[in-house]
């Protein structure tokens, strides 16, 4: 089922790839040409990509080359593949959302966060398949027809909402790409999939170009095949857009140089609430192991209550769905995107559009939202959400008063089968638990693999730490990583 | 029984900035359709609003001008709607925590003459947001297109209390806070660039009835006077629906400024809900008093009209040609203040009637003008008019020479001639003539007696008919007496 980490240079970390560039061992054509193969190799099976430019990302690395011969290498991910989630606008590619609504919608422009990779040199890599405009935790809500599988068994789901990014990473099929995260999109799939997922801080990481779904909840992270190289991602990306006017006024550190000297120890905390019914057995006993390690590390760890976590969920779709039924209006087939044919009026054109347009957990969303918005719901529902939303946020920072970091697991079980949870929205649902208060307190949160179960599907361990301490952060979930092999373990796609 | 209208009015007021409410694109009238767009104001995918500080600023000026309360905190909500000039099918406003809240509007009423002041009142605001303006719709054949524009240009909206009782005193509302727009620079006002926008919300009561009547909204009022007769005729309306036993009906009526006629919208009002709530892309900003003090804001154009009656004793006609051009006004002051308070008068006079007619003919604005007029050179040509150096009838030459070249009175006095009417070969000959008819006065001056001078010119004002300058005859007749 896994073996020892690849020597492929389709498999390597980007912080390994950038060594073997740096010292001309590779160009970045060879290293593009590596993963375009491995991605005609085995995507027919993982199916993480709604679309991919070979020729344009070749001639990114071929324009890579000549700037490194000229000595003119950009930043610390020049010449390397990084893959995008379908949501993130790239200028000149497809812009879809995994959704029919945008099936042929190509950006007109760049999102702040493509702009910084390009400037760090990065080679924009495709767009990655998820659940239609963010809304899943399977990619099985994806309506672009592309079915993405997670490359440690083929017959589940990679997890969502951005499953095709973090299968991509698993699968060879990008070094590293970029997600969003509403209430888990990265850090679950990162977690099924057997790779490193982070969720910033809200606010550390500009929003501009990242198609919304929940604004006060979405936040652009990378996917990763090691903490170092979720650093450097990270690093490239962050810092104050004036573009984003929630975008905090504030330097980002240089996340790889600080990996090095933060060196602990920590004090960690275990929300007792994170590991209650429904947390599958394998995975509570990996992520208990990995509290085990840190003690070894000479690590504290506590208890820790978050108490009002029962509640995380209802609030999470109370102001997920109110956010995203005012934030999908703009899909109406006037200016752009799905225009349904039969239309005689305006009001037509909007009924049948959007009707035609989006899928069902998108409509379900929307009528949700739209609901708790209604006058004479308002206070009952949206006002009543933002206050518990509140008690949630505290519920962390009281925590966070004692300890540096929480320990639970990201995903309540691992990766479960194609169709399980697809009748079951409230069962779908459920696999946020452990991610979405994270998202409603705006704090950062890792995932990082910390084991597998008997029948070989990954395990992750979330870090949760405080907000903006994303370095600390990286060097916590990095001193469990380095004593461990989990994350460089690949799954065996022949 | 006595009938009284109450009205309330909804002014939406286009602020005046470089770029759109929450993008960098700029903000104008007139360009080619659907130039003045970007990312944002398209509402493409993942573009997300950035609040402009500058709308900010006009409208907390505004509301400072008129005396309202600003909110310590400008607060973003999102007012949702499907509509095709929306792109984003919301339009993000101001809900429960509006910008200002209060303050009132002066206005005049119509005097008992034109050339009397009429009675002033104070019209309560209830309050003032900020939001941004629509796309525009224009249905050609069998389709409708769309210039997105005007979308995303920032808009105020200003609801006044129901405190208005008659079309003409709505008229003198708009008008008033017009002119407060237009003296605080937040707004040029033009109408016909629907920079300014007005409804009014109409109902009639029995007089000293406490209670407010159903209300008819009255749209598309387009213009001042349109306003002011469109609410005309819908009290009439409702009083005769009223005389015939009838009850007013709640509904949208529309206004036709050209056939003087109203017709239904939409009867009842539709129960529109916008699922306000905040809007979760931009942060709330907070406004405080460094904020407030930093903004200047300029006299109100009632206490300068008050303040020109005292200081400079205007007539009031003058005064309200005057004062609703806050840059015209300005010069006036400029001119006068170096003219003295004895000449204000004067110079006033000159700029209603030279200056002005020139503005007009030209199509410049007073500042365009003002800047050929060199600084108090209107007070130096009313100083030498009072002092007789020049004639009252040749203001309006050196005037348009003035305006037309920018030179100084002086200038244009010494090369055009323009001391007197008479050219020079003329004067020249009734001064020989003068001379030659009056040899005792001759002999006098050139024994040295000066004032014999004066002697020759009688005959020489009487050869001109009076339209001499005196200092020109003088300067003749000793240029050629010096010669004899």
């Amino acid at each position: 089922m896994k073996r020892a980490s690849s020597e492929a240079l389709f498999n390597q970390p980007a912080a390994a790839a950038a060594d073997m560039l740096a010292r001309g061992r590779i160009s970045a054509v060879e290293l593009t040409s590596a993963v375009i193969g491995r991605a005609r190799a085995v995507e027919d099976r993982v199916q993480a990509f709604n679309s991919f430019d070979a020729e344009d990302a070749l001639a990114q690395a071929r324009a890579s080359d000549a700037r490194r011969a000229a000595g003119q290498a950009r930043g610390p991910l020049e010449g390397i593949p990084v893959g995008f989630k379908d949501v993130i606008a790239v200028e000149g590619q497809p812009l879809t959302a995994s959704s029919r609504m945008l099936a042929n919608f190509i950006s007109p422009y760049d999102a702040t966060v493509t702009r910084k990779l390009k400037e760090a040199g990065a080679v924009c890599w495709g767009r990655l398949n998820l659940d239609e405009f963010a809304m899943g935790s399977s990619t099985e809500n994806s309506g672009s027809g592309r079915s993405t599988s997670n490359p440690w068994d083929l017959a589940r789901v990679p997890g969502g909402s951005s499953g095709g990014s973090a299968a991509a990473v698993a699968a060879g099929e990008a070094v590293a790409a970029l997600g969003s995260d509403t209430g888990g999109s990265i850090r679950q799939p990162a977690a099924l999939c057997g790779v490193v997922g982070l969720k910033p801080t809200y606010g550390l990481v500009s929003r501009y170009g990242l198609i919304a779904f929940a604004s006060s909840l979405d936040q652009i992270g990378p996917f990763a095949r090691t903490v170092e190289d979720a650093a450097i991602v990270l690093g490239a990306i962050a810092g104050h857009d004036p573009l984003d006017s929630t975008s905090v006024r504030a330097d980002a550190p240089d996340y790889r140089t600080e990996l090095g000297r933060r060196k602990g120890p920590w004090k960690l905390g275990i929300a007792k609430e994170y590991f209650g019914a429904g947390i599958d057995p394998e995975v509570g006993a990996a992520v208990q192991a990995a509290a085990d390690h840190y003690r070894r590390l000479g690590c504290t760890i506590r208890e820790v209550s978050l108490p009002h976590t029962r509640y995380a969920v209802g609030v999470y779709y109370i102001i997920a769905t109110a956010e995203c039924s005012s934030n999908l209006a703009r899909y109406d087939g006037v200016r752009y995107g799905h225009r349904s044919a039969e239309a005689k009026d305006v009001l037509e054109l909007y009924f049948q559009s959007r009707a035609e347009g989006f899928g069902p957990e998108v409509k379900r969303r929307i009528i949700l939202g739209t609901y708790v918005l209604s006058s004479g719901y308002y206070d009952a529902y949206y006002l009543r959400a933002q206050k518990v939303r509140t008690l949630i946020r505290r519920d962390f920072l009281a925590a966070h008063q004692e300890v540096d970091a929480i320990l639970t697991p990201t995903s309540p079980t691992p990766a479960f089968r194609k169709g399980e949870r697809a009748a079951d929205p409230l069962a779908m649902y459920l696999s946020d638990i452990c991610t979405i208060g994270v998202n409603l307190a705006g704090l950062p949160a890792i995932s990082v693999p910390c084991g597998f179960t008997r029948s070989g599907l990954p395990i992750g361990l979330q870090l949760i730490g405080r907000p903006f301490e994303e370095a600390e952060l990286l060097a916590i979930a990095q001193a469990y990583e380095r004593d461990h092999e989990w994350h460089a373990l690949r799954p065996d796609l022949p | 029984m006595n009938y009284e209208a109450v009205i309330g009015l909804e002014v939406h007021v286009q602020v005046k900035t470089r770029s759109k409410m929450f993008s960098r694109v700029a903000a104008a009238y007139g360009a080619p359709a659907n130039t003045l767009t970007d990312p944002v104001v398209l509402a493409l995918p993942g573009a997300l609003p950035v609040m402009n500080k500058a709308a900010l600023d006009q409208t907390i000026r505004a509301g400072l001008m008129l005396g309202a309360d600003i909110a310590p905190v400008c607060k973003w909500d999102r007012k949702n709607y499907f509509y095709p000039d929306s792109p984003k099918n919301y339009q993000i406003s101001q809900y429960d925590q509006p910008i200002c809240r209060g303050g009132a509007v002066e206005i005049e009423l119509p005097g008992p003459a034109r050339n009397v002041m009429g009675e002033h009142k104070r019209i309560p605001l209830t309050r003032i947001h900020l939001e941004e303006d629509v796309g525009k719709l224009d249905h050609v054949g069998g389709g409708t297109l769309i210039d997105f524009n005007r979308a995303g240009t920032p808009l105020m909206e200003i609801v006044s209390d129901p405190a208005l009782r008659s079309a003409d005193e709505a008229f003198a509302y708009l008008t008033a806070l017009k002119t407060v727009m237009i003296y605080g620079g937040i707004s040029d006002c033009d109408m016909e660039k629907g920079q300014l926008r007005c409804d009014a919300n109409i109902s009639i009561r029995p007089a000293g009835c406490v209670e407010l009547g159903t209300k008819v909204e009255l749209k598309n009022l387009n213009s001042i006077s349109f306003v002011r007769d469109g609410i005309a005729h819908e009290i009439r309306r409702q009083l005769a629906v009223v005389a015939a036993g009838g009850a007013v009906v709640q509904e949208t009526r529309d206004y036709d400024g050209q056939t003087g006629a109203s017709q239904s919208l939409r009867a009842k009002e539709m129960a529109h809900d916008y699922r306000y709530f905040p809007d979760p892309d931009l942060m709330p900003v907070v406004v405080d008093e460094a904020w407030k003090a930093s903004l200047p804001i300029p006299e109100l154009p009632f206490d300068k009209q008050r303040r020109f009656l005292a200081a400079y004793r205007l007539p009031y006609t003058m005064t309200s040609v005057l004062i609703p051009d806050r840059e015209l006004a300005d010069l006036f002051e400029a001119e006068a203040a170096q003219a003295g308070a004895d000449h204000a008068e004067a110079v006033a006079h000159w700029f209603v009637n030279c200056f002005l007619r020139e503005m007009n003919e030209r199509k410049l604005t007073a500042a365009e003008l003002g800047r050929r007029v060199p600084r108090g050179q209107v007070a130096e040509l009313v100083r030498r008019v009072r002092s007789g150096a020049l004639l009252g009838t040749a203001v309006a030459a050196v005037s348009a020479e003035m305006l037309a070249t920018g030179r100084t009175v002086a200038e244009i006095v010494a090369s055009q001639d323009l001391g007197s009417r008479a050219g020079s070969a003329e004067l020249e000959l009734w001064c020989r003539e003068a001379i030659a008819g009056n040899p005792k006065a001759l002999a006098d001056f050139k024994s040295g007696k000066e004032s014999a001078i004066n002697g020759f010119k009688g005959p020489v004002m009487r050869a001109a008919k009076g339209k001499a300058d005196p200092q020109r005859v003088d300067e003749t007749l000793r240029r050629l007496l010096s010669g004899i």
